[in-house]
């Protein structure tokens, strides 16, 4: 049809074509090469301070990890006598994981809810309000936290911990009698859970509203429920991005300072008891204790500790990134 | 296993916005039924409120009367879970869960109806409801792959798959080739009319060539303006439709002069 009309309209020949150029490289501009040259040294910082940071950490590592442990238990006072900086450093490490651990276990059950409450169930008047509030949690410093739990929250998980201790003691990780007042791992945990629960709430969130509508549609065309939709199109959309936020949230737990230094009664084993006191010690909750009375030699065995605290985070993340990439091809980014 | 739709002065709001006015149609079990007509008419909002899919979108209402084998889809007591089971549908754009693998895609359905399902039990429906879909023997090795790896006129038939699984009533198709190249639409053309011996089978397209060669009826829908509510306005045999329409603005619309 088109065509018989066109041969029908009177013939009007098309533009003819400017004098023919040679074809030249297109000109970028300079907005081009200016962000080109932004973009780039913002990649680079990144890269450039964490070598710095690693570069530091080694340095000032160094003369702890070239000790003997003979020389450790002589030069610092704290420093346990017939251990090498690897059993030093070992409960501390088991007590940062597990006090994280924790945290993340209880966040992100929690986290999820509250985010598919928010993006799929919540009316959008309460939705909002609901995201704001959760969002606000996250501008509380680490120190009223600390406060908070030491004070406030502690006492009245005690019940609790006693319940759980004489009922469910036969657990290991309930082993009683649960210490009073609760200055236990297991009360970290929570108050570390109240911490992160804000980032990881909002990155799932965020995630979730970007289900595609078309995904959505699919599910519920099929007659699934609204629940059944959340499990078909939601949470598999969202898992990366699910994955992602929990390591953001533990980042943040396992480098978490403050809550743990006023919360926890420290202790150095590796006690699968919860709810007892004495019983862990973070990394960086024992640096900050320590720190202030340290001499040289003492410095530099808690910064071997703070060069494992980051070997550790850098090794969580990319052992996330790596369960992410490997179902890549069914993550609907293609 | 297919069933007669008949839907009496059916109105659809959106909030205060009145999309689509008085629809009274017959939909006629083991054939195929086109709707037409220019973009916004309510065609597709219209095809929506056949498996309550409208109701999707907040605010979205419907006033009158659609009754499936003398059941009335709007019931008080109807669950439109339960009416989504039983009027499967297709949409514009391919849509195959990226997070599942093309067996998967097509058992979706069955798992909600239905969780205990035998491991042969699934391989053979997998088989059935791809073999009912012409896409078999191109992914019978690749079962496992993600339903994403294929090609669009693939994907599509992997959805109409997916929706035939679970042995629906009737189904919707909304503009099922409008992201298609013309081979795969061929493809399913060809596809729709084996389907029509054992579904009711309602297709919204913009492609009028497409109606007159899948169709046995043929129902137009206009607009009188922007902000007024879309309307039927003839419907009838498909040959009669494309060769004497009885309005006018039919036969302007099927000759392309309208406005």
């Amino acid at each position: 049809m088109s065509i018989a009309r066109q041969a029908g309209a009177p013939a009007s020949p098309p533009p003819a074509p400017g004098p023919s150029r040679p074809v030249r490289r297109v000109r970028h501009g300079l907005g081009g090469r200016v962000f080109a040259g932004l973009a780039t040294s913002a990649g680079a910082t990144i890269l450039v301070i964490l070598a710095a940071v690693a570069v530091f950490l080694v340095i000032r590592a160094w003369p702890a990890l070239t000790s003997s442990p003979e020389e450790l238990a002589d030069g610092v006072s704290w420093f346990p006598e017939g251990t090498t900086l690897a059993g030093f450093v070992g409960p501390l490490i088991f007590g940062t994981l597990l006090a994280a651990l924790l945290a993340l276990l209880l966040a992100v059950p929690v986290a999820i809810g509250i985010a598919l409450f928010i993006s799929h169930y919540a009316p959008r008047r309460l939705a909002s309000p609901l995201g704001y509030v959760i969002d606000l949690l996250a501008a509380i410093p680490s120190v009223v936290y600390g406060l908070w739990g030491a004070t406030w929250l502690a006492p009245r998980l005690f019940p609790l911990w006693d319940w759980l201790g004489r009922n469910l003691g036969f657990v290991p990780f309930f082993e009683g009698p649960a210490s009073s007042p609760p200055r236990v791992v297991m009360t970290v945990g929570v108050v570390l859970a109240v911490m992160i629960l804000p980032i990881i709430t909002a990155v799932t969130r965020e995630v979730f509203l970007q289900t595609p509508r078309l995904h959505e549609e699919a599910a519920l065309a099929l007659g699934a429920t609204r629940w059944e939709m959340v499990r078909m199109a939601v949470l598999p959309f969202g898992r990366s991005g699910v994955i992602s936020a929990s390591m953001l949230g533990l980042g943040r737990a396992l480098g978490e300072t403050m809550a743990v230094l006023m919360i926890l009664g420290p202790g150095f084993t590796y006690s699968l008891a919860l709810l007892q006191v004495g019983r862990h010690q973070t990394i960086a909750a024992n640096i900050a204790n320590q720190f202030p009375e340290a001499n040289p030699l003492g410095v530099s065995t808690l910064i071997a500790t703070g060069l494992v605290l980051f070997v550790i985070t850098l090794a969580v993340n990319m052992g996330a990134r790596w369960v992410i990439s490997r179902r890549a091809e069914f993550s609907g980014a293609n | 296993m297919a069933q007669r739709i008949d839907v009496t002065d059916l109105n659809i709001y959106y909030g205060a916005f009145h999309a689509v006015a008085d629809v009274t149609m017959a939909i006629e079990p083991r054939s195929v039924t086109a709707f037409i007509g220019p973009s916004g008419c309510g065609k597709s909002t219209y095809l929506r409120t056949l498996n309550r899919m409208h109701e999707v979108i907040p605010g979205a209402r419907v006033e009158g009367k659609v009754t499936m084998d003398a059941v009335d889809l709007y019931a008080p007591e109807i669950d439109p879970v339960a009416v989504r089971r039983q009027v499967g549908m297709v949409f514009q754009r391919p849509n195959p869960f990226p997070t599942m693998s093309i067996s998967e895609n097509v058992l979706a359905g069955v798992r909600l109806n239905n969780r205990r399902i035998s491991r042969s039990d699934a391989h053979d429906l997998v088989e059935s409801s791809l073999r009912g879909a012409n896409l078999w023997n191109e992914v019978k090795d690749r079962l496992d792959r993600p339903g994403s790896s294929l090609s669009g006129g693939q994907q599509q038939r992997l959805c109409i798959a997916r929706a035939i699984a679970v042995k629906p009533q009737v189904l919707l198709m909304d503009e099922p080739c409008s992201a298609l190249d013309p081979i795969s639409t061929l493809a399913i053309e060809d596809l729709i009319a084996e389907l029509k011996d054992s579904y009711t089978i309602v297709i919204v397209t913009h492609n009028m060539q497409q109606a007159a060669r899948v169709s046995d009826r043929t129902a137009f829908f206009n607009i009188a303006g922007t902000g007024k509510p879309g309307r039927l306005i003839e419907m009838d045999d498909t040959r009669t439709m494309f060769s004497t329409p009885t309005d006018r603005a039919t036969e302007d619309y099927i000759s392309g002069r309208f406005g």
